[in-house]
């Protein structure tokens, strides 16, 4: 579970987010959605400690992660997995590898990263492209490992920073489809996005930001208040 | 033990990742301490030089002419003991003099042996109690009829003694101005590799990665680097100098009557230092260029 308690974060003088609240439950699927600026990336920066706010709690899984001391950054960025628009795959190794990358990090097994790592690429639809490198996959498959990377390890939540950013609609389904899958196996996703269409049909829960606060949070809900379909 | 191996697998693989950068930095620490090596081996030998002219030199030699004999030359030194502030007084014939040269060249002693005649002259050997009383037993010695010369080198010493002291400390001076530079060098050159990497890092971090985890190669790779530099310098300095040694010790001892520090006293203690030295510096200047990298 998620929950912001009151969050304020300011960058000089500039509020990024302002007396944020909101929980999200373990394996729901929610869209943040919102104009530039409205401080969608600053929610995962926080969730990710890669900032601390400067008012507020940020509780997660019972955990208050605004007092957690750096030593356990790295454990907790582990429960939570990250993808984002530009995928960033190193160039340089191949499919398996990038993911295999993720489990070396947490000193996993070989045997654990034979068996972990083909599973998270049937699972994403990519096992007979493991030896592929990057600059050989097309946009979407791209995407894909870079979904079976934050997934290798398990997390209970999965962050996709607009992962359909970059992607033609048709391809960006087939994204869409693999974290719903993801979600229906259990895997908490909280999704950054500015693709009306897919909040739209998706039907799920949607938190909307204007300049730092929530406007809107709606179960079932659409991208726009009166754009339903 | 798969952290520690995995570390230093992926160190072995930056190094050869990043061969132009690896190599400039072994360039410039093995140059570094090949300098470290120079003003090391300079400084030994001075040092030695010094502790040489000192345990030769504080005596004053009083040379005889040549026809004073053996007896009376004896005699002399007994009479010689009689002086104030005298502490010991020997007669030395033309042979002995010979002999302790002989001896004090060691192996290449032989090349006294092509001498045709002992052109050395025999002498009395006086120590005084302190060698500020040397000026006043010269006055004294210098009375005796059998005296062809007196010869003493208290100024000489002192000057020595003096001018081996400058040239120990200029050397370290040296030595330390060298080993800031090559920190920097080697912290830049790492630096460099680290923002080449700026991006596999960032995923590192964010995947989960612990601070050791992304920094261990890079820490792994600076010690590889000094370790490498630290072979290569120790095996260039040693041929260096065993070749030098060869060459010069014969000429040494003609110049300044002293041999040169042995080639296995140099190479034992160069090994330390340069190992020493090259691996903190290694260390070190990842540790440094990683540091403001690694915070947040």
């Amino acid at each position: 579970m998620i929950e912001f308690k009151g969050v304020t974060k300011k960058y000089g003088n500039n509020f990024a987010v302002k007396g944020l609240d909101f929980a999200i439950e373990d394996g729901e699927f929610v869209f943040i959605v919102g104009p530039s600026g409205a401080g969608k990336s600053t929610i995962i920066k926080l969730i990710m400690k890669e900032v601390d706010p400067d008012k507020g709690a940020i509780v997660i899984d019972g955990r208050e992660v605004t007092r957690l001391p750096n030593r356990f950054i790295p454990e907790h960025r582990r429960k939570v997995g990250i993808v984002f628009q530009d995928c960033r795959l190193l160039p340089k190794k191949t499919a398996y590898e990038n993911i295999k990358f993720a489990m070396d990090i947490v000193h996993a097994s070989k045997r654990k990263i034979k068996r972990q790592v083909p599973k998270v690429l049937t699972l994403v639809g990519l096992e007979d492209k493991g030896n592929y490198y990057p600059h050989q996959l097309s946009a979407g498959e791209q995407q894909r490992v870079a979904i079976a990377r934050a997934l290798v390890n398990s997390p209970s939540v999965l962050i996709a920073d607009e992962p359909t950013g970059n992607l033609d609609p048709e391809t960006a389904w087939g994204i869409m489809e693999i974290l719903e899958r993801i979600n229906e196996k259990g895997t908490t996703v909280l999704m950054v996005t500015h693709a009306k269409e897919i909040v739209n049909r998706m039907n799920k829960r949607v938190i909307d930001l204007r300049d730092g606060r929530i406007v809107r949070d709606e179960e079932e809900g659409a991208y726009k208040k009166d754009g339903r379909i | 033990m798969g952290a520690f191996s995995y570390t230093v697998r992926q160190a072995f693989s930056q190094i050869g990742r990043n061969k132009n950068m690896s190599s400039a930095s072994i360039f410039s620490i093995t140059a570094m301490l090949l300098v470290v090596g120079l003003f090391f081996s300079i400084m030994v030998n001075v040092n030695l030089m010094a502790k040489n002219a000192e345990d030769q030199f504080d005596t004053i030699s009083v040379y005889l002419k040549d026809t004073v004999t053996a007896e009376q030359g004896m005699e002399l030194a007994e009479q010689i003991k009689m002086i104030e502030n005298v502490a010991d007084a020997q007669y030395l014939s033309k042979d002995d003099a010979m002999a302790i040269m002989k001896e004090r060249w060691g192996e290449n002693g032989y090349l006294l042996d092509g001498v045709p005649s002992n052109p050395l002259p025999a002498s009395v050997e006086v120590t005084a109690v302190a060698l500020e009383d040397e000026d006043k037993i010269v006055q004294e010695l210098n009375k005796f009829d059998a005296v062809d010369e007196v010869r003493f080198y208290r100024d000489a010493i002192e000057k020595v003694m003096t001018i081996s002291g400058y040239i120990q400390k200029g050397a370290l001076a040296i030595i330390i101005i060298l080993l800031i530079v090559s920190l920097i060098v080697v912290a830049n050159t790492v630096k460099l590799t680290v923002h080449a990497r700026e991006e596999e890092i960032h995923i590192m971090k964010y995947v989960g990665a612990t601070n050791w985890f992304v920094r261990g190669p890079f820490f792994v790779e600076g010690i590889l680097i000094g370790l490498i530099s630290s072979i290569l310098a120790v095996v260039i300095v040693g041929f260096a100098y065993y070749k030098f040694t060869e060459l010069f010790t014969p000429r040494f001892l003609i110049l300044f009557n002293s041999g040169m520090v042995p080639f296995d006293f140099i190479i034992q203690n160069l090994i330390i230092i340069f190992v020493a030295l090259g691996v903190c510096i290694g260390a070190l200047g990842s540790i440094l260029s990683m540091r403001r990298f690694l915070d947040a």
